[in-house]
Order: structure tokens, then C-alpha cells, then sequence
């Protein structure tokens, strides 16, 4: 299968064509990036917040250590019942502390510790609510960064009904350029890579924006100070 | 791009002009996408140096392709991820069936693709009893109806919501009538969950695929493609050989002119990077990942320096927004994949002129489709050299059927009207001849078909010289 070490016919015809097209000779003109945004913290949270609930993102800003409960909080008033999370993740001691393993009117906690393959049923079926922490976030475009992990697998953000994102306002920068250059992104890319501007939408039918598509149907940033 | 029955562009031009209804879906759609574009660009100036930036980017890339795609190839191996080369559709499909075959793959959930319908892949795949469901909402609703989609971007633009609903309630069973447009979405997304859930094996486009990481990149609102990407155990991409892109860092500004101008977007929901299938330890996300990358003519097109052009486009869709025939006449009439401006330059160079040719009538050469283009491919100017290939005026046609239009009897006047106008003996007797008898020219021919839907041209009784010589010239 790998095609590197395998003479393939077809790839080398492809190059062959390639090479001989004289694409080498193509003009490249000068050019310039428009000039990057230059935010400070305070209008960065701003900026994200405009553009994100734009796009019915809810966003909650807290104190850091506030979170937790402002979790709490918005459990009992949503009335989720099963709660998807990384125990290992960082935010993961935090979660299991937010409020007691019987506690009334709270939801179940359900740890995502095994593979998708014995879990599939259940992430489809019975979780209505999600919570991940992010790598980032990206002011001029308004947007989360996920980088899934083995503590906090990929469909967490996808499955679910509600995602719950925990964002600090400090990894929050100027663009996605800005957070590339800074985290040197081309040097090492984990498996999957996400920005999330938002709950799943479409608008097919007419132009008709309708959210909660295949995706989450809503999406809950809390920012901690 | 096999089309079934003879491609009869007249016809098509014909049918949808007459679509009342269609007129109306199109004329609607389009004025809120041109509008959307326009506000989330507000600044011409830096918008022209956005897209100054991203013809640069993306003609780097064309400088460069064969060692980027060798590194791209190089990355993704390193990645995990198995590279397939297809010089033609018939092989790329080939490529698709066999994986799922080995996969014992009885289905697969498709995200949006232009590539794969360029491959006819659904067709093919049901002839060999494998089911390519569509899970994009647009693509679900046309595909449910028997259509192939009618815009690169927004595929049932062509629908309004009564024809979805009548639609989902006759082909979706157990499915009540309803013009509730949250409905109806909602009637998808019950049903597609399912399906995300069960298959084994996810197909997707490509939006860029980044040599310097080995990292597909893909777009979208829906989540339906994270879903085909992330939920079976193997992941099967399928791409253009252009869409390869040199460096993480071309990203940013490439996704801004694709979003912004395919839907008036700053982002779309989701930006899904996949440089690896699942390592180990990972809970989930697919345990293969397949890269088809398709070359279907466009290493051809790679070796002129003008057509090469057209490879730099990023599918965004815009020059048929803001095409004045497009909005007219609708996807389905141009009868290939790609519609539209760009399908008018790209279809004639990879199925050839002979049999797509008509395509490059379709345009008043007003330029909006170059004026918009977010990578500035001079979308007019190519119409124009494949407009001369049909007739050979080129000296170097590359095209393949070029010159099918060439014909002795338009030869001779173009021969004629080249005499004339160097000789003033027969410019003299021209013009005379034109005077005596250009009012009474029989209407038959080009010129019946020239004045069906033109005022003719009334002729002088004499020319403008003769005139200047009897009466002299009044206001010198």
C-alpha cells in the first residue's frame, strides 16, 4: 500500500506529466498578507464573544476558579442528564468535584475511557451534554481551538447535543496565524486539529438558517478569567 | 463526466428559461450570497490584497506541484495516512471499491465532494451494490429526488421549501408534510444519525491538503463531515492533484477567501484538520485514512502556461453567483459537474472541446467572474482563448478538439473580410454592394439566427466616404 517504496504505473505517469509541463516556468507575484489584528486581552475576549454569539455561541465569562460552578449552575438549569467527560483530561478533577456523585437534579457523569468501538451506542444515544477544554481560541474569526487527545477523544465535540468548551482568556490570540506561528503548529500536529466557530448550522433549504444540524445544537463557552 | 443522453446546451438554455420557478429559487439565492460576500468584505482595498495574496499563494503551489505532491505523499505516509494515485475517474473509483470491498462495506456516508461526483462515484458504487448516501443536507435532499447538484457549494439551490417538503414527505417514509424548515432538518438529522453510527467506512472531499504537515483540511457548517471523517473506522478522501497547498501558514488567508466567498462567512462552524488516523491509545476516529489523489486530465492543463490558470481555483463557487447567465439558467443546464464560469473553462479542457465546447458561448464577457475570483484566475480571458481554440485560431492549440468549429464557409469570410480590408479597391466596392443591397439581404442562416433576437442592422444607402466626398464635411 505504501506508495512511496512501490512503483505504481499511474503515479508515475502523473509525474512524468508533472515534470515535463514546464510548471516550474509559472510567475509568482509579490505579495503581502493584510496586517494582522494587535489585540489586547480584554479585546480579545471581546472580539471572540461578538463574533462567536453572532453565531449562537453562549459564552459565559468567569473567574478561573468559578467554573466549576458556573457548570453546576447551568446543569441544574438545563437539566442535563448524562454528562460526557475525559477524567484524565485537565479539567477532569474539576468536573468531578463540581458537585457530588448523588446530588438531586445534577447529571450523571459518564467518563469516556473506552474505545468508541464498546461506546458507540451509548455516545449516540444516552449523552446529552459534553464538556472539553480547549487548546485556544481565535479573536479575528471568533473561534475555539480543539486538539482532541487519548483524555478527550475527537467526537466529544461532535456527538453530543451540547458541547461545553472551557476556554482561558489567556490562550486566546489575535488569529489563527498568530496562534500557528506561536505554538509552531508545523513542527508537530496532533491527529486531529479543530476550529469551532460555533453549534452545527445549515442553511440548504432557501437560505433558512436552522442550527443543530448533524453537530452539537448548542455550543457553551465558558471563558475563565 | 460521461453525460447520458447528448449534451444539447440550446436545449438546456431553453428549458430553464422557461422555469418560472426555478428563475425565482435562483434570482433569490443569488442576491443573498452576492450580498453576503460583499459584507463580509468590507474593505475593497484589502480585499484586493487578500486576493492578490492568494493567487501568490496558490501559484506557488502550481510552480512547485510535482515536489509538493511528492511531499505531501512523503508527509501523509509518515502521518499514518495511505496515499493512492488515479490517472483517470475509472481508476480513482476502482481505488474507492476496492477499499471498500476490503472492508466488506455494504455503505458509505459521504461528506460534500465535487471531485467525487466528478468521478460519478455514487453511480458507480451502486452498480457494484454499495450505497453512497449523501449527508450533507443540500446533497441529501437532491439525491433523494434522483439530482445531482445544481451549485458547488449550496447543491439544491434550485429547491425551494415546499419542493423539499414535498420531497422528504413522498420519498422519506413515514414522514409527515411539512414546510417548516427546522423540520425538515431535523427529519435529517434523526435519520443520518443512524446511518453516522452504523458505517464502516466515511468519504470526503479535500479543501487543501498541506505538503509541509501531511494534514487534509476540511470546511464546513453541518458537522456531517467531521461525522464521515471522524465516526467509521476508515476515513477515504478523494482530491484534485491541485488542491495540495505548500505550508501550514497559507492556511489562514486561503480559508478566509474560500469562506468569505463561497458564503459570506468569516468562518465556517468547523475546521477539521486531519494529519493521522487513530494512534494508539485513541479512544476514537478512524483506524485508516485513504488519500485518492485524482489527476483526470489536469496535468494536462498544468503544461500551458494561460489554461494552468484554471487549476489555481479553490472551488469556491462565487463566479456563479455573480454570473448573469448562471443566475438565469441554473447548474443543470450547463449538464456537466462544474457549472458555471469556472465549469466553463474547466469541463471543455478535460472532456475537450468537440463535445463541451458550446460551454464558452455561454458568457456576455462582462467580467464579473474574474472581478470576484478570490485567487484572480482571468476567468474572461480563458473563455476567450478557448472561444479562439474551437476555431483554431490559436497558433498552439492544446485543447483536445480544438478547431471543431472550423468550417470552410466561415474560413472564406473571414479571408474575404481580411481582403477588403487591405485592398481599396474592394473596400470601395464593398461598401458600395452594402449600400444597394444590405437592406434586402435574405435572412437565412447565421444572419436568421444573428437577428432572431437582435434588431438587424439598417445599412446606409452610401458609405461615409462617399458621403464626405459629395457633401464635404460640415463641423470640421
Amino acid at each position: 500500500m505504501n506508495s512511496a517504496s512501490v512503483v505504481h504505473p499511474a503515479r508515475e505517469r502523473i509525474f512524468k506529466r508533472l515534470y515535463a509541463s514546464g510548471t516550474e516556468q509559472t510567475e509568482v507575484p509579490s505579495a503581502s498578507l493584510p496586517q494582522e489584528p494587535c489585540l489586547d486581552r480584554d479585546e480579545k475576549i471581546e472580539r471572540l464573544t461578538a463574533l462567536m454569539t453572532i453565531v449562537r455561541t453562549e459564552i459565559h465569562i468567569v473567574e478561573a476558579d468559578a467554573w466549576p460552578k458556573k457548570l453546576e449552575e447551568l446543569a441544574r438549569e438545563r437539566g442535563w442528564k448524562r454528562l460526557l467527560y475525559g477524567p484524565k483530561s485537565p479539567i477532569g478533577p474539576e468536573i468531578e468535584s463540581a458537585w457530588s456523585v448523588d446530588a438531586n437534579g445534577l447529571p450523571e457523569r459518564v467518563p469516556y475511557i473506552q474505545s468508541v468501538e464498546t461506546f458507540k451506542k451509548d455516545l449516540f444515544e444516552t449523552v446529552d451534554v459534553s464538556v472539553t477544554s480547549t487548546r485556544g481560541g481565535v479573536a479575528d474569526t471568533g473561534a475555539v481551538v480543539l486538539w482532541p487527545t487519548p483524555e478527550e477523544p475527537r467526537l466529544m465535540s461532535l456527538v453530543p447535543p451540547v458541547h461545553v468548551a472551557v476556554l482561558d482568556a489567556d490562550a486566546i490570540y489575535d488569529s489563527m496565524t498568530a496562534m500557528m506561528t506561536a505554538e509552531n503548529w508545523a513542527a508537530g500536529m496532533p491527529t486531529n486539529a479543530l476550529l469551532i466557530s460555533g453549534p452545527s448550522k445549515t442553511a440548504d433549504i432557501e437560505f433558512t438558517l436552522v442550527f443543530g444540524v448533524h453537530g452539537p445544537k448548542e455550543l457553551i463557552v465558558i471563558i475563565r478569567k | 463526466m460521461e453525460t447520458e443522453t447528448r449534451f444539447d446546451f440550446t436545449a438546456n438554455i431553453e428549458g430553464a428559461l422557461k422555469d418560472t420557478q426555478l428563475r425565482r429559487n435562483l434570482r433569490n439565492a443569488m442576491d443573498i450570497l452576492v450580498d453576503k460576500r460583499r459584507a463580509v468584505f468590507p474593505d475593497p482595498a484589502e480585499l484586493d490584497q487578500l486576493r492578490a495574496a492568494g493567487n501568490a499563494i496558490k501559484r506557488r503551489a502550481l510552480k512547485r506541484l510535482p515536489q509538493l505532491l511528492a511531499q505531501l505523499e512523503a508527509n501523509c505516509t509518515k502521518n499514518g495516512i495511505s496515499v493512492h494515485w488515479a490517472e483517470d475517474t475509472d481508476q480513482a473509483n476502482g481505488i474507492v471499491l476496492d477499499i471498500l470491498k476490503r472492508h466488506d462495506a455494504r455503505e458509505v456516508v459521504k461528506g460534500k465532494s465535487m471531485v467525487s461526483e466528478e468521478m460519478h462515484l455514487n453511480r458507480f458504487l451502486a452498480g457494484h451494490g454499495i450505497e453512497a448516501l449523501e449527508t450533507d443536507l443540500g446533497e441529501f435532499i437532491i439525491q433523494l429526488n434522483g439530482e445531482t447538484p445544481s451549485h458547488i457549494i449550496v447543491p439544491a439551490i434550485h429547491k425551494n421549501k415546499d419542493e423539499v417538503a414535498a420531497i422528504f414527505h413522498d420519498k422519506i417514509p413515514d414522514t409527515p408534510y411539512t414546510e417548516n424548515v427546522e423540520a425538515l432538518t431535523a427529519i435529517a438529522r434523526r435519520g443520518l444519525r443512524r446511518r453516522f453510527a452504523r458505517a464502516r467506512v466515511g468519504l470526503s472531499g479535500v479543501n487543501f491538503a498541506i505538503a509541509e504537515t501531511g494534514t487534509l483540511l476540511l470546511v464546513e457548517n453541518e458537522g456531517n463531515g467531521r461525522m464521515c471523517t471522524t465516526a467509521p473506522d476508515v476515513h477515504v478522501a478523494v482530491m484534485g492533484l491541485e488542491k495540495v497547498i505548500q505550508r501550514l501558514s497559507d492556511v489562514p488567508p486561503l480559508l478566509r477567501l474560500l469562506t468569505g466567498s463561497a458564503t459570506g462567512q468569516a468562518i465556517t462552524t468547523y475546521v477539521n484538520m486531519i494529519p493521522s488516523p487513530r494512534k494508539k491509545g485513541e479512544k476514537d476516529g478512524p483506524k485508516e485514512v485513504h488519500l485518492v489523489i485524482l489527476d483526470n486530465g489536469r496535468s494536462r492543463i498544468l503544461a500551458d502556461p494561460q489554461l494552468r490558470q484554471t487549476l489555481l481555483c479553490i472551488r469556491c463557487g462565487t463566479c456563479l453567483n455573480h454570473c448573469p447567465v448562471y443566475v438565469r439558467i441554473g447548474g443543470h443546464a450547463y449538464g456537466h459537474v462544474y457549472p458555471g464560469p469556472i465549469g466553463k473553462i474547466l469541463t471543455p479542457q478535460m472532456e475537450g472541446l468537440e463535445r463541451t465546447g458550446a460551454l464558452v458561448t455561454a458568457s456576455s464577457l462582462c467580467g464579473a467572474c474574474g472581478e470576484v475570483c478570490p485567487v484572480k484566475i482571468p476567468i474572461p480571458d480563458l473563455i476567450r482563448r478557448l472561444r479562439n481554440e474551437s476555431y483554431d485560431q490559436e497558433k498552439a492549440a492544446v485543447v483536445p478538439g480544438g478547431g471543431y468549429k472550423k468550417n470552410l464557409a466561415e474560413t472564406m469570410v473571414w479571408k474575404g473580410w481580411e481582403l477588403a480590408n487591405r485592398l481599396p479597391v474592394l473596400n470601395e466596392m464593398g461598401t458600395r454592394m452594402a449600400g444597394a443591397m444590405g437592406r434586402h439581404l435574405p435572412k437565412v442562416g447565421p444572419l436568421k439566427q444573428w437577428t432572431s433576437v437582435r434588431t438587424t442592422p439598417r445599412v446606409a444607402r452610401s458609405s461615409l466616404h462617399e458621403r464626405v466626398r459629395n457633401e464635404g464635411v460640415s463641423h470640421e
